[in-house]
């Protein structure tokens, strides 16, 4: 794996698309254990169409986790994160494929360490936005 | 509504610890094939101390539920903001003591009618008092 070089980052630089395989209901199960947030909306079809949705559909932290993978992708781990933000804006259901990117939004060089400002995006197969946000990440090489 | 008095309510701190096998699930979970979170080996081969925890790992992190008896209804929660201050890596092994406060409660109009805005915020710190991160979360409830 090609590591970025922090020192040699410019504004707009985007980062290696991470493209996700179709989200599996499994998945969803497995997400719930790992992570602990076992709201039924998530794994049980009868309960979500009854609190008014087509089916189940993804946790929101499910597809912040990709942001995760796409900087840890790009920067190795554990990746130099001093924050890590991201805004919900649709819901994604199974058989969804997500295209997670990011590009360097803003250098700040008047820190100690450095620091640079990406912002993220997560897009699905139908090019919708369904989740965007920002990360922070020092530069200290 | 959201009853607003219940701003500043703060959980009893609990204390957990990072497990390598918790790393190892969640980064299945997510679908990162990357060895470093299944095995110390390659972890120690990176020249890390042990498993390192993927970014987002600290949302699996127990907080207690500084939500209980609040009266909110699961089934009308949508989460709308995550976002995650951090002062170091986590690594299997850590131990935190984790403390949730309501941060705010407010209304906003959106396009399905007034909805409630509830945002939790949780820090970790260390055995030394130290922050380790700081977690905020925004969830909407719709009435």
């Amino acid at each position: 794996m090609t590591r970025a070089r922090l020192s040699e980052l410019s504004v707009g630089l985007a980062l290696p698309t991470l493209t996700k395989p179709p989200i599996e209901r499994i998945q969803l199960v497995r997400y719930a254990g790992a992570s602990g947030d076992f709201n039924r909306i998530h794994v049980e079809e009868g309960y979500a169409q009854a609190a008014g949705y087509k089916g189940v559909f993804a946790h929101g932290m499910l597809v912040m986790g990709f942001f995760g993978q796409l900087l840890t992708n790009w920067l190795g781990t554990p990746a130099p994160i001093a924050r890590l933000s991201c805004r919900f804006r649709a819901l994604t259901w199974p058989g969804d494929v997500l295209t997670i990117s990011g590009r360097v939004s803003a250098l700040i060089d008047d820190t100690e360490p450095r620091r640079a400002t990406l912002a993220l995006e997560a897009t699905n197969q139908d090019g919708m936005v369904v989740a965007d946000g920002s990360a922070e990440i020092t530069r200290t090489d | 509504m959201l009853d607003r008095t219940f701003i500043g309510r703060t959980s009893e701190p609990v204390t957990v610890e990072v497990e390598r096998g918790h790393i190892r699930r969640f980064a299945e979970a997510i679908g990162d094939p990357n060895p470093i979170y299944a095995s110390l080996e390659a972890a120690r081969a990176a020249g890390l101390p042990d498993i390192p925890a993927p970014p987002t790992f600290v949302t699996a992190l127990f907080a207690g539920d500084v939500r209980a008896g609040m009266g909110i209804d699961v089934r009308k929660l949508l989460h709308g903001e995550e976002s995650y201050e951090y002062r170091r890596p986590l690594y299997a092994g850590d131990r935190l003591t984790l403390t949730q406060r309501v941060a705010d409660i407010y209304e906003k109009p959106g396009k399905a009618g007034v909805m409630d805005f509830l945002v939790l915020e949780t820090t970790a710190t260390d055995a030394t008092g130290a922050l380790v991160y700081r977690a905020r979360r925004t969830v909407i409830i719709k009435r």
